[in-house]
């Protein structure tokens, strides 16, 4: 183990912490604003992928494809929100949950429908398939690179929009007090349908950065969402802070525990047994992690006022 | 369920007539199906427990149908396939975990108990799937039904009466629960937590029993369920199974006695008769799953029970 590789398994944490980042602040903003529990934003992630990777094969180029995926799951998000999740803000959480179950359902087995149940391997133009040189005897892909730039680049511009404009202050607004923002003229209604369909956007970009990476596949939002709690958890849900903290946070414990925790014990017990409970601590270490941190803060690290 | 006393005995005297009425027509697959019903009915009461009458939401108890179907399967691989051992260490060990996932879960509450009770099935998904002595992402074969005699598992019809009655006993178990003094206070917790406060009981403890309780009863149904299909995979503890549950509650009826025995018939019969039909049934099941729970609030046994609103 020397420091190059831990320096780019420290880099790859990061890089997965941004993609986490990307879904877990539209999952809490929408949280936030409409109280809303969206168990189908692993479906719009995957949407994302899908159809950046269709609108690819279609232009014939990468980034016409990424503009053109990205804008087509804004509109599946609003077209989600207006015909089924707009009847659920003023239900419980558990209604919410089942409904949007519902719909996880469905978008895989539509996913599965249109492009097959076999996993998709999306190609990366040649200008993005080169390694950079971090320093001597390290080289780090590029495409990797331009992911964590994309997600630390988004993250800044969502705090400028939230802290900075209008639109900004009207989401702090609904999320303080939805009634009072009604009352002073602001259509809440579209404002929602607006946040919801900004949260789908920053999901499909993240899918559709992940395709490359892992496998575009259905059901392949489910595996990310459940870690995206996770890190909505740590962080304290309705926290853009707190999202961008506990994402970094998962994304690398993720990633360092699964590059490094069977070597590391190796050292410690014998290396058979090391084999078969490396990997075994390392998938569950989040899920640990998560268990400490609510048995110490039950709201998460950054909990909102309310 | 006093109310229903006639409803109930219609339906029983059905389930106990299905299986020489189905051998005579020579259909013995529903024999199969209705025991698979009947035991995730089992599932579905245990979680109603906490969820219908305690109101904790809890989206990971697929966790203990899994706990307490490998617990049958590992003393089988270990070669004790005696079934009071087996079934005792699978409803002992899911009590034991449920304690553990319940003392850190109830804690919290709303969306983070939600949260918090997916995330530590997930993790015991993820070690079912990472230990590779017992099948790891394979899952493992039962290597023997567990052994009560005189009773055969092996055999259908035995089985089947088996888990009628076990079903019937749970059914029985949690309407003693909640109409006792314990259950009249978790009922409590659940419609004003403050005001339980103030009447000087503190929820907690009544939740975590309630909790371990219902644990150690999901677990009855994976060692049931280890038997039924003599195959064990860590897909029994995965996030969709535990919606499943959840899903059977609410279309039955949440807090009812008949709600969960209601709802697990209805919806693995809606998926039974789907999966007959299409190849790609989650796309039909999952909009009607949407619909249910928009435009219809009170579940399946609000129609046999006006009076119960």
């Amino acid at each position: 183990m020397t420091w190059a590789l831990v320096f780019e398994q420290l880099l790859n944490g990061l890089q997965y912490g941004v993609m986490l980042f990307l879904m877990a602040a539209g999952l809490t903003l929408v949280f936030g604003i409409m109280n809303l529990v969206n168990l189908a934003h692993g479906s719009l992630y995957m949407v994302g992928a899908y159809l950046a990777y269709a609108a690819t094969q279609w232009t014939g180029s990468y980034l016409a494809g990424v503009a053109l995926g990205l804008a087509a799951t804004l509109l599946v998000g609003m077209l989600v929100e207006v015909v089924a999740l707009r009847k659920l803000y003023e239900r419980d959480h558990l209604d919410q949950v089942l409904a949007t179950f519902g719909l996880i359902l469905f978008f895989n087995e539509l996913v599965a429908i249109v492009w097959g149940r076999a996993a998709l391997y999306t190609s990366l133009p040649t200008w993005l398939q080169g390694h950079i040189t971090l320093f001597t005897g390290s080289r780090y892909p590029g495409y990797r690179m331009v992911v964590l730039g994309v997600g630390l680049l988004v993250a800044l511009l969502l705090w400028y929009v939230v802290a900075r404009t209008r639109l900004g202050m009207l989401i702090r607004a609904g999320a303080s007090n939805r009634t009072m923002v009604g009352a002073l003229g602001v259509n809440i209604k579209l404002l929602y349908t607006v946040v919801f369909g900004f949260g789908a956007a920053l999901a499909g970009l993240a899918g559709l950065m992940a395709g490359p990476i892992y496998a575009v596949q259905p059901g392949m939002g489910e595996l990310i969402l459940i870690q995206v709690f996770v890190v909505i958890v740590i962080g304290g849900i309705g926290s853009i802070r707190g999202a961008l903290v506990g994402a970094i946070i998962v994304g690398v414990v993720d990633t360092l525990g699964r590059a490094f925790l069977r070597p590391l014990l190796a050292t410690l017990i014998s290396p058979p047994a090391a084999e078969s409970a490396g990997p075994a601590l390392a998938s569950i270490l989040i899920y640990l992690l998560m268990a400490v941190v609510l048995a110490v803060k039950p709201a998460g690290i950054f909990a909102s006022r309310n | 369920m006093r109310k229903n006393l006639v409803l109930w005995a219609v339906a029983v005297a059905v389930l106990v007539l299905l299986p020489p009425l189905v051998i005579a027509i020579k259909q013995p697959y529903y024999i199969d199906l209705i025991r698979r019903v009947m035991i995730f009915a089992i599932a579905a009461i245990s979680l109603n427990l906490i969820l219908g009458y305690g109101g904790l939401v809890s989206f990971g108890h697929a966790a203990y149908l899994g706990i307490g179907s490998y617990a049958v399967g590992i003393l089988a691989f270990y070669g004790l396939p005696g079934g009071w051992l087996q079934f005792a260490v699978a409803i002992g060990a899911s009590a034991l975990v449920a304690l553990a996932i319940g003392a850190v879960s109830i804690r919290t509450s709303g969306i983070y108990f939600i949260m918090i009770t997916l995330a530590f099935t997930q993790m015991l998904y993820y070690l079912g799937i990472s230990v590779a002595e017992f099948g790891g992402d394979d899952g493992m074969r039962l290597k023997a039904r567990s052994q009560f005699p005189p009773l055969d598992l092996g055999d259908p019809v035995q089985f089947y009466y088996l888990v009628l009655v076990l079903m019937l006993f749970t059914v029985f178990l949690v309407d003693r629960i909640v109409n006792s003094r314990f259950g009249m206070v978790l009922q409590a917790t659940k419609s004003n937590d403050a005001r339980s406060r103030a009447i000087g009981f503190s929820p907690y403890p009544y939740r975590l029993i309630a909790f371990v309780i219902s644990g150690a009863m999901c677990g009855l149904a994976g060692a049931l369920y280890a038997n039924h299909t003599s195959y064990i995979t860590p897909n029994l503890m995965s996030w969709l199974q535990s919606g499943e549950f959840m899903f059977m509650v609410i279309l039955g009826g949440m807090g009812t006695a008949a709600g969960p025995v209601l709802g697990a018939f209805a919806l693995l019969l809606v998926e039974e008769l789907l999966k007959g039909w299409t190849e790609y049934w989650q796309v039909v099941l999952g909009p009607l799953l949407v619909l249910s729970v928009i435009f219809f609030r009170r579940g399946l046994a609000g129609i046999f029970d006006k009076s119960d609103a």
